[in-house]
Order: C-alpha cells, then sequence, then structure tokens
C-alpha cells in the first residue's frame, strides 16, 4: 500500500511535524513500506476475535481521593523553555 | 573487579575488602578510559556516584544495607532521575532535568546502588541497533563496527565492556533482549506489569517493560529484587506480589518440559546461530530437560501487529513534546502551529517522526478499523499462541535475533528489513509474558544470545533456566578484548 | 416557512472531588497559576495517570438520578490534539464505552407541561487548563491547575424543540447535580458549562438540518439567548437559500451574537483510541445497587412529596424542589408556620423576588428561614396583614431584628376590635356623604366596585392596620345604612 505526498503532509500537519518537501518525498517512500509490511494483517480472519488491548486483562484499580502532592511549580517550571509569573509562556493564541 | 558479579562484590563490599567508593572510582576510570570508544553513556554522573559511593559505604560500615548496596551501575537514559539529565536519546529533551524520580531508579537508589550515569540509547527506544540516537551510535564492544543492538545498545555495550556491574534496560519489542544478545550479557525481559512504568518514558504503554541486563541472571535475579513488585502508581502494574528471584536459582532442572517453536527455526536463520541454539538446548538436556516441538502458528503476524501498535501508542505519547511545558522548542516561533511543528520536526529524529506518522495514520478516521483494531485482534491470536504452548511446556527456547551483531550502517537504508529483524522478539511483548536472552555461544567472534521464554510472571523459573545453563557454561564470563587488561 | 429547532445539550460538570481525576493535585478555583499540578497534570515524560474513586461514584449516582444504565465496563479513551492547554496532547475522556448509558429526564416547563429529553449518555473526562491572554510579553500564558480536573459530561439526545425547554432541562440537571453534591453548581466559575448543539429543519421533514455548535455557554440567561440568536442567524441564511456550515460557534453575550471559532481543530481527526495507560473500569452489580440506595431525595421525588403531603400545586411543587437550598428553606419556614401555601406563596414570592433583586443565592439571604417561618405565623394569625408583613419582612432582610421585634417597636399590630373599627368607619361615612349617596343609589354590581374606595379610606386611616376580614362585612353593613 502506498499513500501520495499530499497524505503524508496532512498526517505530518496532525501530528505537527514540519516537513519540507525532500522530507515529504522520503517519508513517502518509507511510510508506504511500512504499510506495506503491516498489510499482510487484512488477509487474516479474525471475525470474532476480541482486540486485546491490554496482555494481562486486568482491571483499573481506584485511587483514593485525596490531596497526596504539594505544589511545586518552581521545580516544574524550571525545564520550560519560557515562563513569566508562574505561567508556562507559548506564542498567542487566538482563538 | 569489572568482571566479578554482583554476589562476589557484595560480599567484598561486606567484608570491607573494598569500598563502594573505590570501586565506583574503579568504575569511573574505566568509563573515562574505554567510552570514547563505546559511545555507551549519554551522561557520566561522576559526583553523584561518588556522593552515593560514600554514603552506602557508611551503611556497610554498620553492617546495613542489600547485596545491591555500593554497586555501580547504570540506568537506560528513558528513567527519569531527579536532577540528572535525562534525555530519551533525543535532541528533544537535550536540556530535561527531570523533578521527579521513576519507581525503577528509585527501589534500586533505595537498595543501596550508585547510579554511575545515563546510557544511550536509540531514541525514544525506537530501533534495533543503536544508531537511532542523538547523541551518536554506540558500538559493539565485540567489534567496534558492529551495532550493539537497540534499543537498550548503551547498556549492553556498558556491561559487555565493564563500564557497570550491571544496567537497567527498557524492552517494548527485544530492545532489552537484542542488544544483549548481540553484545553477550543476560537479560530479562519481565511480564508487563511486572516492573513499574512509572517515571519511564513512554514509547508504547501497552507493551514497554523495564528489565534487568547483567553478565549473569544470578545478577539480573539480584536487580530484579530491587525493581519488581507493585507500583501504585502505575495502573497498569500488577498486583500479584513479586517473587524472591533468588531463593530457587538452584533449583533442578529435572523433568524440565522446553518448547521448541518451529516457527523460530525457519527461513531467515543464520544457520551458525541456529547450531549455537540447537547446541544450548542440548545442555539443557544433559541437565534433565526434556524437548518438545511446538508451533506459534502466528508469529509472522506479530511485525505487522506490532509495527501498528507500537507507533499508534507512541504516535499518542509523544504528542506531551510540545515545546510548551519541557523539551526543545525552536526558535523565534512566528505562531504557536509553526512552534509546535518546528520543535517536533527539529527535536525528533527521522526514525521517530516516521513512527509517529504511521501510527498517527493507522488511528485516524476510516483506518483506525483496519489497523489498530485489527492489529488489537491479532495481537489476541498471539497471545492465545503462546497460552496454548505453555501449557504444554514450562518454558520455550529460540534464538533472540536471526543473526549476530550487524555492521554500523549496513541496514540504515532499509528500515524495514532492520523490523523483520525482530521476528523472534515482538510476539513475547505483544502477548506480555517474560523473556530472557542469555549468553549461548558465539559465531565468528560474534556472541549468540538464547531466548528463553515462560509464563506470566515465572520470572524466578526463567532466572533459574537461566542460571543452571551458566553453572554449566562460561560464555556469560567471557570479555570483549577492548575491555580486557584496563 | 415554518421552522422548527432541534437542539441537544451536552453539559459539562464539575464534579466535587477533593482530588483531580487522575492524580494527588487538589482542586480549587482561584489558586495561584500552576501551584495545583502535579507532573500527571502536566503531562510531564514518564508521568502516569491513577483513576480517582470518587469520581467514579459521583457519576454512578448520577446515573442513577437519570433512570440511566450504568457501565458495567467503562472505558479511557485519549482524544488527541494539540492545544497549549492540553498538556498531553491528547484528553483523557470516554469513547465508545461511557460509565452512563442512555437515560432521559422529564422536564417541567414554565407552562406546567412536562416534556421527556432522553440523555444519551454521561461519561466521565478529565479538564484542559486555561490560557491567559493578557499580555505576557505578546504572548499567552497557561495555568494548567484546571488540568485534570475531573468533569462529567452529560450529552443529551436532540429531543429538546426551544429555549425555553433547554433551559428548563438544563435547571433540572442544575438542580439534580447539587443535589446529589457531586458539583457546586457554580456556573459563574465554570462548574457547569454547556455547549449547544442546534439546527433547524421545516417543520414536519424527518431528517436533521446541518447542526452548529455553540460551546461554553455558562449561565441560564446565556443558553436562552445564544438559542434565541443563533436560531435568528440560522433562520436569516435559509431563508435566503444561504446553507449552514456545521462548524464550533461562540457566543458573545456583550454583542449578543455568535460567531465561528478559528477553527479550533482544524482537521477535527481526534484519533480516539482505549487509552494504554488506563485499564477497562468493571464494576459489580453490588457497588451499583449500593450507590442507588445511598441516593438522597432527587427534585423530582421532592417534587412529588410536596405534592401529596404539602397539597402544593405541580408548579409550585416543581419550583420549590428545583433547588435543594429552596426546597429546605420552604420546609424549615413551613414547620413553624403549618401553612404550606403561605409558606410556598412567601417564599416564591416575596423572598425569591428579594434575592432576585439582590443577586444572592437563598444561602445567603440575611432572613433565615425560622425567622422567616415566625413572620409567617403573625400573617396566619392575623396579627399583621400581608401588605404589613412585606414592609416588617422589608425591616427584617435590613437586620431590624425578628418579625416580633419589629411589629412590636412599630406598632404595626392590626385593629381587630370591632368597636374601634365601627367608629373609624362612621367617621369615613360622615366626610363622604356624596359617595355614600351614590353608593346607596347605584346596582349592586356596581356597589362591588365601589366598596374599595371606603376600604381603602379605611386602611388609610388606619395606616394600614385594620384587619380587612373585620373591616369588610361592618363596612358592607353600615353602607346599607
Amino acid at each position: 500500500m502506498s499513500i501520495n505526498k499530499q497524505d503524508v503532509q496532512k498526517i505530518a500537519h496532525l501530528a505537527r511535524l514540519a516537513l519540507t518537501e525532500e522530507d515529504a518525498d522520503q517519508y513517502q517512500n518509507s511510510l508506504s513500506s511500512v504499510l506495506t509490511l503491516v498489510e499482510q494483517m487484512q488477509s487474516i480472519d479474525t471475525d470474532g476475535v476480541e482486540p486485546l488491548s491490554n496482555p494481562l486483562e486486568m482491571t483499573q484499580r481506584l485511587r483514593d481521593d485525596v490531596v497526596t502532592e504539594d505544589n511545586r511549580r518552581g521545580a516544574f517550571l524550571a525545564n520550560a523553555p519560557q515562563s513569566e509569573a508562574g505561567l508556562f509562556l507559548v506564542p498567542k493564541v487566538i482563538d | 573487579m569489572s568482571e566479578q558479579s554482583i554476589s562476589s562484590l557484595a560480599k567484598q563490599l561486606k567484608n570491607k575488602d573494598i569500598s563502594s567508593v573505590e570501586l565506583t572510582q574503579a568504575f569511573l576510570k574505566r568509563i573515562s578510559m574505554l567510552d570514547s570508544q563505546l559511545n555507551s553513556y549519554i551522561t557520566v554522573s561522576d559526583e553523584l556516584a561518588l556522593q552515593q559511593a560514600k554514603a552506602a559505604d557508611a551503611l556497610l560500615q554498620n553492617g546495613q544495607g542489600t547485596s545491591l548496596t555500593g554497586i555501580p551501575i547504570a540506568h537506560k537514559d528513558l528513567f527519569c532521575t531527579q536532577g540528572t539529565l535525562t534525555t530519551c536519546g533525543s535532541k528533544m529533551l537535550n536540556n530535561f532535568v527531570p523533578p521527579y524520580e521513576s519507581t525503577v531508579t528509585s527501589r534500586i537508589q533505595q537498595a543501596g546502588a550508585v547510579m554511575l550515569g545515563k546510557t544511550n540509547m536509540d531514541e525514544f527506544a525506537m530501533g534495533s541497533s543503536n544508531e537511532n540516537s542523538f547523541y551518536g551510535a554506540v558500538k559493539n564492544p565485540w567489534n567496534l563496527n558492529t551495532v550493539p543492538g537497540g534499543s537498550s545498545g548503551g547498556s549492553a555495550a556498558a556491561v559487555a565492556a565493564g563500564l557497570a556491574v550491571a544496567a537497567t534496560g527498557t524492552d517494548t519489542g527485544g530492545s532489552i533482549r537484542q542488544p544483549a544478545s548481540f553484545c553477550g550479557i543476560t537479560g530479562l525481559k519481565p511480564t508487563y506489569g511486572r516492573v513499574s512504568r512509572f517515571g519511564m518514558i513512554a514509547y508504547a504503554s501497552s507493551l514497554d517493560q523495564g528489565g534487568p541486563m547483567a553478565k549473569s541472571a544470578e545478577d539480573c535475579a539480584h536487580l530484579m529484587q530491587a525493581m519488581a513488585g507493585f507500583d501504585e502508581k502505575d495502573s497498569t502494574s500488577s498486583e500479584t506480589s513479586s517473587e524472591d528471584y533468588l531463593a530457587n536459582i538452584n533449583a533442578s532442572l529435572t523433568g524440565l518440559k522446553i518448547g521448541l517453536p518451529k516457527e523460530y527455526f525457519g527461513d531467515g536463520l543464520d544457520s551458525d546461530v541456529a547450531q549455537t541454539i540447537m547446541d544450548a538446548v542440548k545442555e539443557f538436556e544433559k541437565l534433565g530437560a526434556t524437548v518438545k516441538e511446538i508451533s506459534l502458528p502466528n508469529l509472522q503476524l506479530s511485525i505487522p501487529s506490532y509495527y501498528v501498535i507500537a507507533p499508534s501508542e507512541a504516535s499518542s505519547n509523544l504528542s506531551r513534546f510540545d515545546g510548551v511545558r519541557f523539551g526543545h522548542r525552536c526558535d523565534d516561533p512566528k505562531d504557536l502551529l509553526d512552534m509546535y511543528m518546528r520543535s517536533r520536526a527539529e527535536g525528533f529524529g527521522q526514525e521517530v517522526q516516521k513512527r509517529i506518522m504511521v501510527g498517527t495514520y493507522a488511528l485516524s478516521e476510516g483506518y483506525y478499523d483496519a489497523y489498530y483494531l485489527k492489529a488489537q485482534k491479532i495481537r489476541r491470536l498471539i497471545k492465545e499462541d503462546f497460552v496454548n504452548a505453555l501449557n504444554e511446556v514450562d518454558v520455550i527456547m529460540g534464538p533472540v535475533a536471526p543473526t549476530t551483531a550487524f555492521e554500523l550502517g549496513s541496514k540504515t537504508n532499509d528500515p524495514v528489513a532492520m523490523y523483520l529483524e525482530d521476528i523472534y522478539t515482538l510476539s513475547v511483548n505483544l502477548a506480555g509474558i517474560p523473556a530472557m536472552s542469555v549468553p549461548a555461544g558465539f559465531v565468528n567472534n560474534m556472541p549468540v544470545g538464547l531466548q528463553i521464554m515462560g509464563n506470566y510472571f515465572a520470572e524466578a523459573k526463567l532466572l533459574n533456566v537461566a542460571h543452571q545453563y551458566q553453572q554449566q557454561t562460561d560464555w556469560h564470563l567471557q570479555t570483549p578484548e577492548m575491555a580486557k587488561g584496563v | 416557512m415554518n421552522w422548527e429547532v432541534v437542539i441537544g445539550l451536552e453539559i459539562h460538570t464539575q464534579l466535587t472531588t477533593k482530588s483531580k481525576l487522575f492524580s494527588g493535585a487538589a482542586v480549587g478555583f482561584g489558586a495561584e497559576a500552576n501551584t495545583q499540578t502535579t507532573l500527571v497534570d502536566l503531562g510531564m515524560p514518564g508521568a502516569l495517570p491513577v483513576f480517582n474513586k470518587e469520581a467514579l461514584r459521583m457519576a454512578v449516582m448520577f446515573g442513577h438520578a437519570v433512570n440511566a444504565e450504568i457501565g458495567m465496563t467503562s472505558v479511557f479513551a485519549r482524544k488527541n490534539y494539540f492545544y497549549p492547554d492540553l498538556p498531553k496532547g491528547y484528553q483523557t475522556s470516554q469513547m465508545d464505552h461511557p460509565i452512563v448509558g442512555e437515560g432521559y429526564l422529564d422536564v417541567t416547563l414554565d407552562d406546567g407541561t412536562t416534556s421527556r429529553v432522553g440523555i444519551t449518555r454521561a461519561h466521565l473526562e478529565e479538564d484542559a487548563g486555561k490560557s491567559l491572554h493578557e499580555d505576557f510579553q505578546g504572548m499567552t500564558g497557561i495555568d494548567l491547575n484546571r488540568s485534570s480536573t475531573p468533569l462529567l459530561e452529560i450529552v443529551s439526545e436532540p429531543d429538546i424543540r426551544s429555549a425555553k425547554e433547554a433551559v428548563a432541562y438544563v435547571k433540572m440537571i442544575h438542580s439534580i447535580v447539587t443535589y446529589l453534591g457531586i458539583c457546586d453548581g457554580n456556573m459563574a466559575e465554570g462548574s457547569m458549562r454547556c455547549d449547544i448543539n442546534l439546527s433547524l429543519r421545516p417543520k414536519g421533514q424527518k431528517e436533521y438540518g446541518t447542526r452548529t455548535e455553540i460551546k461554553n455557554v455558562n449561565s441560564f440567561r446565556f443558553i436562552e439567548k445564544a438559542i434565541y440568536t443563533e436560531i435568528e442567524r440560522q433562520m436569516d441564511i435559509l431563508e435566503d437559500g444561504g446553507r449552514i456550515v456545521q462548524e464550533t460557534r461562540l457566543y458573545d453575550p456583550e454583542k449578543n451574537e455568535t460567531r465561528s471559532m478559528r477553527s479550533k481543530e482544524d482537521a477535527n481527526d481526534y484519533r480516539y483510541f482505549p487509552c494504554p495507560d488506563l485499564l477497562p473500569v468493571m464494576l459489580t452489580q453490588s457497588y451499583i445497587d449500593e450507590i442507588k440506595s445511598t441516593l438522597p431525595e432527587l427534585p423530582s421525588q421532592k417534587a412529588k412529596r410536596f405534592q401529596e403531603e404539602h397539597k402544593l400545586s405541580e408548579y409550585d411543587a416543581s419550583v420549590l424542589s428545583s433547588s435543594r437550598a429552596m426546597a429546605d428553606y420552604f420546609e424549615s419556614a413551613n414547620k413553624i408556620v403549618k401553612d404550606a401555601k403561605l409558606a410556598a406563596n412567601w417564599v416564591m414570592g416575596e423572598l425569591s423576588k428579594q434575592l432576585n433583586q439582590e443577586q444572592l443565592e437563598i444561602t445567603q439571604a440575611p432572613v433565615n428561614a425560622e425567622n422567616f417561618g415566625q413572620l409567617l405565623v403573625r400573617i396566619k394569625d392575623n396579627t399583621i396583614n400581608g401588605k404589613t408583613a412585606k414592609d416588617v419582612f422589608q425591616a427584617m432582610w435590613q437586620g431590624e431584628g425578628s418579625a416580633d421585634e419589629i411589629i412590636e417597636a412599630k406598632g404595626l399590630k392590626q385593629v381587630t376590635d370591632t368597636g374601634a373599627i365601627e367608629t373609624m368607619i362612621q367617621e369615613i361615612l360622615d366626610a363622604n356623604t356624596a359617595q355614600v349617596e351614590q353608593y346607596r343609589a347605584a346596582e349592586p354590581d356596581k356597589q362591588k366596585k365601589m366598596i374599595g374606595f371606603f376600604v381603602g379610606q379605611v386602611m388609610k386611616a388606619s395606616q394600614g392596620k385594620a384587619n380587612p376580614g373585620v373591616v369588610n362585612p361592618i363596612l358592607a353593613k353600615m353602607l346599607k345604612g
């Protein structure tokens, strides 16, 4: 299965990855070959097979509703590329 | 000292024949002398290591501590370590110093081990050769022109070259076992849920599992004593109580039923590797085990299933790397979208971007059923194969990889070929069972690993089986030339 | 053309847990930016979610309250999109297997009619953070205190046909969640927010028209106004032969208009898939039953009880029970006066009027239910008449004391002494002989109207203290002459 360059750009946009034209060419090839590789699944009959998303098929454990964490804003903000007044800063968001 | 086992070192530390500071200094010296050839460490934390060594010595002085107290080990650079750079092999986290500690590293630290540093790896654990690291490829100590395997290649190379007594690794599709095999060390991928994933930077959440990498099964058992067990901070952590991994390590293998899946010995397997594996199996027969052929009919499907599930989960797991709260942000973003697009394109390497795109595609509208859901159904078929087989036999054996370590750069142009090399390891992660790689011989002076797979939560059994084999063989005691005489 | 409005609502209610949905950070409004966050809420590398037990219990309570099926197995899914206030790049929500399945609510409208609104589902999800657009070096600031706060999103069927019905439905949900104590209902602080899906179709047509979604409307009044303006906007387009664009819109209360949001999620492909960091939530029947058995009395049950026990009309009962605080106030006051009709009239009348005027919640009323009840007792025992009672109520509201203290201090006690009243009436008749003549010459049905003049004069002369019940028959008799 192969995909075209527009598909590649569309996926890259969804995934927020800036691709140059060259990148897109290259990814078009490599994505197509991966998709070809996974294509062989389609020939397998999986009717009536329940999908398995967790190997142990355990169930969710519940946490008591208690506050266990202190405020560590300073430590977390230390890794931020840009911050001010306790806020993470990003280029202007326009709704 | 660099070739000694944890048991032996622990004894000398306890008897004060050596101090942890001396031991740590010796390893730091080896790293500074040898690692320029290997590039197995991204960060060497000398200061912290010596601090921890001093603290360990103080404990030992009072007759306290565990068998890991004072033992210098290394951590794969995707375990978050508080105050120590944690890069995940990526430019994206070039400057990331976590303000928190992963459960695995915290437990090992609690046990008193000394952290020498953080080991190199394929970026975000995506790769089987360690060539996908922003910090450069790692070399195999057995032949510097070959790869150490991946993604835990730095850990494997460091342990093989005596640059750490042992190391942690993670295994999503073979990332502990394949590098262990290529570098001639012992590695264990535990049952999914056995070792906490908290603080372990996620690649594919339903497949990732941390585990020990060391010279021997016994050393792995020592690490498992500290690493394994329930963690309330990880919803996927199993509440099944963890075992004493050393208690039955000496049990006899008489009557052990070994299954050899015929699909593991078909086309594509190097004949010398096949012979090495069969020789190892014979050794087990000598130890009283019986062998029978079994079948894992859906083995081939593990490749497509894995290469849909892992990238899908990864595409979502890696969305948090957006340049907002941590990690790389591009220079002068012209707007928000530009910041996202360029920060991520600059921060992630090609293989990571490719897998993110594969996953994004597989989950996108109109494709979900054909890709993701289909892969999850096949995943169940693969699990059922193992469940059926393990009703008949105690352990399953086979090769870890079709060949020994390949040359650097030889497969970078054909990534799909590289994916096919994972054929013997992927299915274990899909099923969630534990498996080991155990040194079983050499082909053209390059190590070959025997894979031993077992039932859910049978880690102690696997370690027992591997340890008994290692009592009879010395493949795990071999040292690469470059590491000798230093 | 005659258009039919089709409305479906998604209501996000913030649950009143102490800690977040997936982390042990505190939940609260108004804390300093980013001080109520953990590595989980910030989406730090390696952070993992663990599900809050209390959020689950609250969701199940709600399910019971709307007659819904409870999901024995519910699954968290990831909704993937990039936005700066969404730290992980996905929102953990529920898609195919929500905790609350199909249910319904019977909604009573102002005109007393009832309509049934279907509830499609209610699911648990985490809230996002907040973008602050004040100027920070020309940039936007991100506060993630709200990130991972538990929300229950309640999705209705497109069963609603008018703005009034929509508001009645939202009010009912509001009263249910506050009755249950699972949401504080504070819409101004964003504890309850409403997305309105609205479309028009020619009356009689089966197929739905193209809908728009108005996001994040956060008051009853705005919901009503947003619906009216959006109906108008869509109708204008359709009548001109245009087509409605399916899009997300924002209601601007200042301009009273809806406008298109610069498509927040341009491609709109959320790539939902089960969250691999969380496992299926499995419930037992005994857990579900136990929660059902501990449910408090719900508004509809209370309304029914008010009708039966207190003989109130359906309308009065439903208004009084719409808020738990109001129902409690009514019941406390009634316990003292023991006249449900009187108590109902006064709670829904004077008290509600005063609260509205001052924009206060009933819990903030300066007159408590007991004192209010004492005031009603004085009306019932004829100490004061209704008109005087309103003045006394005002004085109580201003903090001048209890009803009895004010009546005493101001000498407002009603005159019921017939002798005194007769004297007063005689004086009035003597002073208004012309009117008396006219009255006596008039037809009986005209007389009924004319008597009002004399009653007014008596009230004036008595400064409102004459008991109308005593005045009326005496006056009628004396006018006859």
